[in-house]
């Protein structure tokens, strides 16, 4: 049947991009989600304030391939091992959960430790994180 | 619950309220997955025709924001809502930015809400492929009323005319340009029109005009669309839109062009399954088919035209039993 070949065509890659905590802004969040746009993926724009219960609420509504997350403040340490315990609640620890933003290497390596799959700091230059995100989206499918 | 145990287990999962099934569902669908078949097939017979409330109208007018208030509305009156909406996909990435769930309030342990962006890769019209059927699973998972959210871009977003049962079309003080819109399309789709943002000056003039126009096009159908004037920001008339949608759910059942509105959207629906299948068909046969790529190879060389080709190439439609 020619479907399977329309199939085999590719499927764009589904992230959603949330920036949990009350502070803060959502510049650096929006140039991810525009980069990983063009880069041919579907970006679910949650946008600021978002708890950790609407965000692993999001992410199987939308039932996305992968999750980013950007990170203004140390508060947010307590928030996103939060997000990847619920996703674990809800069988859903296979998402992979990408964050970005001004992190001290101490919280990151928390962080990491908590299973968070990739960190980006300042440096991290647009084509670092789109192809990190490809390829845990990839891995995760 | 009638055969439940007859269905495929995900549609079973579905109708039994798991919400994970349900959003994998509508990804199967969105991506021509061939496991969305089945499911699609067992769950039509037992989808509730529920209202499905289209919100067209231009750029930034305030639909999401209206959505967002809607289904508050509509939970406390005790009501399940599902909202899928609908953003471009971009012609050269194919990629998308969804940003309608913004402004889509938590709602984080509310059960009776579902929330779905969608893009609409490629689709002319205002909604993607997959928006009729994603509503129709919706309805299988029992929500009382499907929200469809049309791309914005105004005077093209008339697509929603084969899905919904109730167009509202979404417009801002100053019309201006938009009577323009509402000439090129929108407006004959339209059952209640939403004048939003009345906070702002110009609000009462716009719905005169609006009243105006309105009274200009005879209604065929005998319902004589709504003006319904509203603010997210106030935030006000959010009950009045929805009487105004029930009251044109209510016309449809009085009136009984619900079973005729159904129909056409059902044959349209039927007729586009058809052209996919074989325009899929046919473009696979063109590349593999020799006798096809000779045909293909005489139009290249200018021997014969493109019409006189595809006339040979017409496939006939069976019906099959
Ligand atoms: N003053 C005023 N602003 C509003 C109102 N409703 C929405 N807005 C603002 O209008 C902008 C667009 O609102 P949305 O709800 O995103 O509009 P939309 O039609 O869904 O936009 P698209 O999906 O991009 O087409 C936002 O900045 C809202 O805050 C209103 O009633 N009054
Ligand atoms: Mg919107």
């Amino acid at each position: 049947m020619p479907d399977s070949e329309a199939l085999a065509k590719s499927h764009p890659i589904r992230v959603l991009i949330a920036k949990p905590g009350l502070d803060g802004h959502d510049r650096g969040a929006k140039v991810v989600a525009r980069a990983l746009r063009d880069a041919g993926m579907e970006v679910i724009y949650a946008g600021l304030r978002q708890t950790p219960e609407e965000i692993v609420r999001a992410a199987l509504e939308e039932d996305v391939d992968l999750i980013g997350l950007s990170i203004l403040s140390g508060a947010h340490m307590a928030l996103i091992p939060r997000v990847l315990t619920l996703l674990k609640k809800n069988k859903a620890a296979s998402i992979p959960v990408f964050a970005g933003g001004i992190i001290p290497d101490e919280d990151a390596r928390k962080l990491r430790a908590a299973g968070v799959r990739a960190i980006f700091g300042p440096g991290a230059s647009l084509e670092q994180i789109v192809s990190t995100a490809q390829k845990l989206a990839r891995s995760a499918a | 619950m009638k055969g439940a145990r007859s269905l495929p287990p995900v549609a079973r999962a579905i109708v039994g309220g798991d919400r994970r099934a349900l959003a994998r569902a509508i990804t199967a669908i969105e991506n021509g997955d061939p496991g969305a078949g089945p499911v699609l097939k067992a769950l039509f017979s037992r989808a509730r025709q529920v209202p499905i409330v289209g919100v067209a109208g231009p750029l930034g007018v305030g639909k999401s924001s209206l959505l967002n208030l809607l289904v508050g509305h509509l939970r406390g009156l005790g009501r399940t809502v599902a909202v899928i909406a609908v953003d471009p996909s971009s012609p050269f990435s194919g990629g998308s930015v969804l940003g309608d769930r913004i402004r889509f309030e938590g709602r984080a342990d509310d059960p009776g809400v579902f929330f779905r962006s969608m893009a609409s890769r490629g689709a002319a019209g205002g909604v993607a492929a997959a928006t009729l059927e994603a509503a129709r699973v919706l309805a299988a998972a029992g929500f009382d009323i499907i929200l469809v959210e049309t791309v914005g871009s105004g005077q093209v977003d008339v697509a929603i005319r084969e899905i919904a049962t109730t167009r509202v079309v979404v417009l801002v003080p100053h019309l201006g340009d938009e009577v323009q819109t509402l000439k090129a399309g929108l407006f004959e789709i339209a059952d209640v029109f939403c004048v939003n943002k009345t906070d702002l000056p110009g609000a009462d003039s716009a719905q005169r005009d609006l009243a105006d126009l309105v009274a200009m096009f005879p209604a065929g159908s005998g319902w004589v669309p709504r003006i319904v004037g509203t603010s997210t920001t106030v935030p006000r008339g959010i009950a009045e839109l929805w009487e105004a949608i029930q009251a044109h759910e209510s016309f449809l059942d009085s009136s009984g062009t619900r079973r005729a509105g159904e129909r056409h959207r059902l044959a349209t629906e039927i007729v586009g399954l058809v052209r996919d299948r074989v325009g899929r068909e046919l473009t696979h046969q063109l590349e593999r088919d020799a006798d096809l790529r000779r045909l293909l190879d005489r139009v290249v060389a200018r021997e014969i035209d493109p019409r006189t080709a595809a006339e040979r190439l017409r496939p006939t439609v069976r019906r099959q039993s």
